[in-house]
């Protein structure tokens, strides 16, 4: 293109380069989408149990059944802590502490496998099964769902660890981190509502 | 309205808003179901108000203005004119001449699919214009007239711009280049 264009007071040849239409950068709007379109699967998945619950009328645990909501409390506890080693991680990495960054990166990985092996657990000593009536499928879609999330975040947040330990991150690119965080908080967020309404409401 | 999930910062206080929402709903559920379900509406839109109360970051910063030139010896001329516009009188010297008809769309056209006859009015209005005009060609804007020259200045280039518009057309060009700019 012969003619060219470009920002004020920017020296620039040729066309300027394509410009977001947002302000958000392509990596976090991607991700936000991908957030976007998880709480519509977990949104039809709460559609599935309010339906049982509400407009069925379920008895919800159907007796003789019991949630054990005192573990899961105490492992919505781990999942909050963990999402403030997160928050840690990346304020300390902002300040340009890596072992800040490491530590809290360790720690926030720790604490989510010691959640999924809890819930693990918890499925194993539950007694109930998915074909024991409306009440069981929906409790284990809806942690179960919960669940395979924390591992995707796990899996996410190994690799953030090891790139952490290799030093790819700095107080001036730490992009990576970022975006494990928000998906990180995100899944925190969904067990609060999945703990609030299948445990304790 | 801010995006909650635009940064990890954003997702932790968000965390921190859903925890403390949570909270009141249950608490307020044991009293009395009812007041759970007002407690759940009201987290919602207390949250949603404390959304679009948040400023968004570089949302108020006024875009920044373009400006354009074209090789030695060529003068484009950019010829903006609003729908409808039937007919444009301007001293025209340029080798070359862009006519941009922004496809200018209200919010429930927008909604509604009216956006592609919108664009079609814009097209009739732009070829219309560009056939009585010598080295002119059409094109087809964004529904905003200062994006829609925006998009003219990146693809071709020019060395000043003529507005066809009322005062309000005219000013939301202005405002978003250093280049001349005259009316019609």
């Amino acid at each position: 293109m012969a003619a060219h264009a470009h920002a004020e007071h920017v020296e620039h040849h040729g066309p300027p380069a394509p410009h977001f239409s947002s302000r958000v950068t392509p990596g976090v709007l991607g991700m936000f989408l991908f957030i976007a379109s998880e709480i519509m699967l977990f949104g039809s998945f709460f559609t599935a149990y309010f339906f049982v619950r509400v407009v069925n009328g379920t008895p919800w645990p159907t007796p003789p059944f019991h949630l054990p909501v005192y573990v899961a409390f105490v492992n919505t506890c781990i999942l909050v802590t963990s999402s403030f080693t997160m928050h840690w991680a990346l304020q300390s990495i902002k300040r340009g502490n890596v072992w800040g960054l490491r530590a809290g990166l360790l720690l926030t990985f720790l604490m989510g496998l010691t959640f999924l092996i809890t819930q693990a657990v918890e499925y194993s000593r539950i007694g109930f099964n998915t074909t024991d009536g409306a009440f069981a499928t929906i409790f284990f879609c809806l942690t179960g769902l919960h669940g395979v999330h924390v591992f995707v975040g796990l899996s996410i947040l190994l690799f953030m660890t090891i790139r952490a330990f290799r030093g790819h991150f700095s107080a001036e690119h730490h992009h990576g981190v970022e975006i494990g965080g928000i998906y990180w908080h995100f899944v925190d967020v969904m067990w609060i509502v999945v703990y609030m309404t299948v445990y304790i409401l | 309205m801010r995006n909650p999930l635009r940064s990890e910062a954003d997702a932790f206080r968000f965390l921190v808003a859903v925890i403390v929402g949570a909270l009141v709903i249950v608490g307020a559920a044991y009293v009395n179901t009812w007041l759970g379900v007002a407690a759940a509406i009201a987290a919602v839109v207390g949250v949603g108000w404390w959304l679009k109360q948040e400023p968004v970051p570089g949302a108020s910063d006024p875009a920044p203005k373009l400006t354009s030139s074209t090789p030695a010896g060529t003068h484009r001329v950019l010829l903006v004119a609003a729908p409808g516009t039937e007919s444009v009188r301007f001293a025209n010297s340029a080798a070359e001449v862009v006519v941009v008809v922004p496809a200018l769309a209200t919010k429930v056209e927008a909604l509604t699919g009216g956006v592609d006859d919108r664009r079609a009015d814009a097209e009739r209005t732009a070829e219309a214009l560009a056939a009585r005009i010598p080295n002119a060609r059409a094109r087809v804007g964004a529904d905003d007239p200062g994006l829609a020259v925006e998009d003219a200045l990146r693809e071709f280039g020019a060395d000043e711009i003529v507005v066809a518009g009322d005062d309000e057309f005219v000013e939301s060009v202005r405002s978003r280049v250093t280049i001349p700019v005259s009316r019609a």
